[in-house]
């Protein structure tokens, strides 16, 4: 038997279009922290899927060696006998059920007679919560619990399974920093205990105090491992970034004018976790003319920052917004867009379109005032306005009564575009403007983006894509955990110097 | 970008559009657009052939079917209402009891109270406009589901119905009342074999239907959209013009246009054009297409949720008083089962009960299959537990056929 307790070999994972994973290898040992790196979509989370049987055996290639022998998994359930489990970002839990039932979910202590062994049941997760240092009872309803009890909850369901491989999804996205270090204390214990974990995250600093070993992913392909005490986190960042930039944005000179939208002092609490705050004291300005590029690692909070300057995200928010010099107040998201404010959504299926209805409908939906009067729509005008806003944004359709649900992405992207630009927006907040569509229609959105600023919009735009920020923007915002950490003039940011912020390097 | 991308894309969206002139192409576009409409036309003539044979003719006659429409009326008013609910999706469960409780106002009103017909009508409307928006302010502010909401006026209402009858019924109402629900349009020439009134009303309806067409079709060319080719547009019109006619002519053989016909014909216009071409209608459909989406394109949702409600109160309190007028009576089970039925017409009708589709025409079509059923199936003596056991086995089917159907789509 090898020195490893998991190998991955060669595993190859395509979905249509896109291979996700390439040739990736990964190896781990027993009983060792190993940190799992990458920028968003290098590939980690669909490793961690491929491992823990969320993809199963035959829908990628490769071999997966757990303990000496081959693994073939064919869900979740397989994984999980085999001793591997896996705690999501999003946690899994039962909100409504207490702790001990949520623990044995699945994996229910019976006794001979088929009925639940309730007395067993509670005397093991009291075992397991010590385990975890959580001093509640196991009847306590999982939602009377914080994030952070939460999270350690499911790392006792983890151990109460036998789990020996233990893989961490961006567990300190939600958490507290004095939650993050109990978490990780938590997990030295567990690694005393022989337990092995794999630790995915953004927050280089994490890494660095509880990794063993360090594997980097990029662009789906396995970058190198090194042991963390041999790395800095400026090697990892290279490594992580690594790639040539090419030239993909149809950049444009632009003149900045004067100062249209200004953020003062900007404070969210997260409306369903108060004590939660995920924006911490922002202060910003977008002039006319120009595109505002706002970069940070996911969680780091530009969603929440620019939902709630739209009125769209509670009213734990505090703060001043001044538009053209004016102080506003926008409590909604249609005082937003009568203020001259667009948001499009990084989601165009859950916020931007509503997909059973047409085109023409979809467009309209936000402006339908201007094409009405007395409430009463004029059809025609609004045919008339589709019809414009399809041509000039080429929107590849047989008609505008066609459901949006049956465009390409690209063409969705451009219909919810139509439907801010239909509300002749001031400032056009776009996040992840182009997640999700082909190059050409990326292309096309950058093009767009380029014609509004000349017609006098600023444009906000929240990317991943460190190239597309890089490409595009006229200034950069760094993010990281809720605060605003740097500001770039876009011939001085690189993407290493990007990164460095936003892991929270100085 | 380059300009000759352009324009190629603009050159095949052209030939796209040229294609699909052909007068085939036009055809098979709106029969595909409307399949499930016309499935449940379809269904419709296949029940009346039906009722047809099994009844030797008596099902086709003039009288039955007037008497089919009228009784249908009340229902189909409240169903009217209740797609506008459904595609917003809610549901409203206390439809049955609001139309009890406001009958019983009305008839005691009237009966007790000695109001004429005018005030008697003017404060049952007040009062179902109050219990509507008692309701939706309970949905719309309260957060509590409407599926609570109106299962408790479902309840309360029925109480409040039962309350006011003391379990006896009110009776007799006013003759200027009890025509909304029995009475027809008057003849001019009583010795004429049919209703005079009534033809000129059917043809005023085809007049009207015809320069409502052209003015569209003047407006459209005005703004350089694609019009319908002469033949088609004529064939249409002729189309549409012998449906009005059949259908106002079977009445008008009996004993003319019932009021309670006339009062839904301009309940399905008003909704008609409330659902289609109102901001308000719009904000209807995107709620309950993709409430979050409604919710960042500046949709204020609690107040549309509030006004639907109030708009199913409105509706509710008419199918009331018709109801009341038909009856010539209010009792305690008056309305019993009709939120039942309402919600059949509507998902018959293709209203999604998961919101976010429905229209109007589609439901006074599931009202008449309800009502064609209940109809025929009396007129063959049919077992009232059987009647029970059929509509719901149509209702079932016809929700299923949905699925399989748009699954496919």
């Amino acid at each position: 038997m090898s020195e490893y307790i998991l190998e991955m070999k060669n595993i190859t994972k395509e979905f249509p279009g896109v291979k996700a994973l390439d040739n990736v290898t990964f190896n781990v040992k027993k009983g060792e922290i190993h940190a799992l790196c990458g920028e968003n979509g290098a590939g980690k989370s669909t490793l961690m899927k491929v491992l823990s049987g969320v993809y199963p055996a035959g829908t990628y290639t490769g071999e997966i060696i757990l303990k000496g022998s081959t693994q073939s998994y064919s869900g979740i359930k397989d994984s999980e006998k085999a001793g591997v489990a896996i705690i999501y970002q999003e946690l899994a839990l039962v909100k409504q059920m207490s702790v001990c039932e949520n623990i044995f979910l699945g994996n229910e202590k019976v006794k001979k007679s088929g009925l639940i062994d309730w007395d067993k049941s509670y005397a093991e997760t009291q075992k397991v919560l010590k385990e975890v240092r959580l001093n509640i009872n196991p009847n306590t309803k999982v939602v009377n619990l914080g994030i952070g009890q939460q999270q350690l909850v499911e790392i006792a369901k983890a151990i109460a399974k036998k789990a020996e491989v233990l893989i961490l999804d961006e567990p300190s996205a939600a958490l507290t920093e004095s939650e993050t270090e109990n978490l990780l204390q938590i997990l030295k214990e567990l690694k005393a205990k022989g337990v092995t974990c794999i630790y995915i995250s953004h927050k280089l600093n994490e890494v660095f105090e509880i990794a063993d070993n360090i594997t980097i992913l990029r662009d789906g392909k396995t970058i190198g491992t090194e042991p963390a005490c041999e790395m800095t986190e400026n090697k990892v960042i290279s490594k992580m970034v690594g790639r040539e930039l090419t030239q993909r944005f149809p950049r444009k000179e632009h003149t900045p004018g004067e100062v249209v939208l200004e953020i003062k002092n900007w404070n969210v609490q997260n409306p369903d976790l108060p004590e939660l705050k995920v924006i911490h004291n922002a202060n910003f300005a977008v002039r006319k003319g120009e595109i505002l590029g706002i970069a940070g690692l996911m969680g780091a909070g530009r969603t929440e920052l620019v939902m709630s300057i739209f009125g769209a995200y509670g009213a734990n928010v505090s703060g001043e917004i001044y538009l053209e010099g004016k102080k506003v107040s926008i409590k909604n998201p249609k005082q937003a867009i009568a203020s001259g404010i667009s948001y499009v959504s990084e989601d165009r299926k859950r916020y931007g379109l509503v997909l059973g209805m047409d085109i023409k409908n979809n467009v309209t939906l936000s402006s339908l005032e201007s094409i009405s009067r007395l409430s009463l729509i004029n059809g025609n005008e609004a045919i008339k306005a589709t019809n414009q806003y399809v041509r000039d944004l080429r929107v590849k359709t047989p008609s505008i009564e066609q459901k949006v649900t049956n465009l390409s992405g690209g063409n969705q992207q451009k219909v919810v575009l139509a439907k801010w630009l239909m509300t002749k927006p001031k400032i056009l907040i776009m996040d992840e403007p182009t997640r999700g569509i082909d190059v050409g229609a990326k292309f096309e959105i950058y093009n767009i983006m380029n014609k509004l600023i000349d017609e006098g919009v600023c444009i906000v735009m929240i990317s991943s894509e460190l190239p597309e920020i890089l490409g595009m923007s006229d200034r950069i915002l760094v993010m990281h955990e809720g605060r605003l950490t740097r500001e770039f003039n876009w011939e001085e940011a690189t993407q290493e110097n990007i990164l460095t912020y936003a892991t929270g390097g100085m | 970008m380059g300009n000759a991308e352009l324009n190629a894309i603009a050159k095949d969206n052209q030939t796209a559009l040229k294609d699909s002139k052909s007068i085939k192409k036009i055809l098979l576009g709106t029969l595909k657009g409307n399949m499930r409409q016309y499935t449940m036309i379809l269904a419709l003539l296949v029940i009346w052939a039906f009722f047809t044979i099994v009844t030797d003719g008596i099902f086709i006659s003039s009288r039955n079917l007037s008497n089919l429409f009228l009784q249908c009326a009340a229902t189909a008013i409240a169903a009217c209402g209740m797609v506008l609910v459904m595609v917003a999706g809610h549901i409203d469960l206390s439809v049955g009891s609001f139309v009890g409780l406001t009958g019983a106002v009305a008839a005691q009103l009237m009966v007790k109270g000695g109001f004429g017909t005018i005030e008697t009508i003017a404060i049952t409307l007040a009062i179902g406009l109050l219990l509507g928006l008692f309701q939706g302010f309970w949905i719309s502010y309260g957060k509590v589901p409407a599926f609570i909401v109106t299962l408790a006026g479902f309840l309360a209402f029925r109480g409040g119905v039962i309350a006011i009858t003391g379990g006896n019924s009110i009776a007799p109402m006013n003759d200027s009342f009890k025509i909304i629900g029995q009475g027809y349009l008057p003849k001019i020439n009583a010795n004429l074999p049919f209703n005079d009134t009534s033809a000129l009303v059917g043809v005023a309806f085809i007049i009207c239907y015809l320069v409502f067409e052209l003015v569209k079709r003047h407006s459209r060319i005005k703004y350089g959209f694609e019009v319908l080719p002469v033949p088609l547009l004529i064939a249409k019109m002729v189309l549409f013009s012998t449906i009005i006619a059949l259908g106002i002519g079977i009445m008008a053989s009996y004993m003319g246009i019932p009021y309670a016909i006339l009062l839904l014909i301009a309940i399905i216009v008003i909704f008609t054009v409330i659902a289609e071409k109102t901001t308000f209608g719009r904000h209807v459909y995107a709620i309950g297409g993709n409430k979050e989406a409604a919710r960042l394109s500046g949709i204020n949702i609690n107040r549309v949720n509030l006004g639907i409600f109030v708009l199913m109160g409105l509706l509710s309190t008419i199918a009331g008083i018709v109801y009341t007028a038909r009856l010539n009576a209010a009792t305690g089970s008056a309305g019993t089962n009709m939120e039942m039925d309402a919600i059949a017409s509507a998902v018959i009708g293709g209203t999604s009960t998961l919101g976010g589709a429905g229209t109007i025409a589609g439901c006074i079509i599931g009202a008449l299959v309800m009502g064609s059923l209940d109809n025929g199936m009396s007129l063959m003596n049919a077992d009232v537990a059987a009647q029970y056991v059929v509509k719901g086995l149509i209702l079932l089917l016809a929700v299923w056929f949905d699925i399989k159907f748009s699954k496919r789509a």
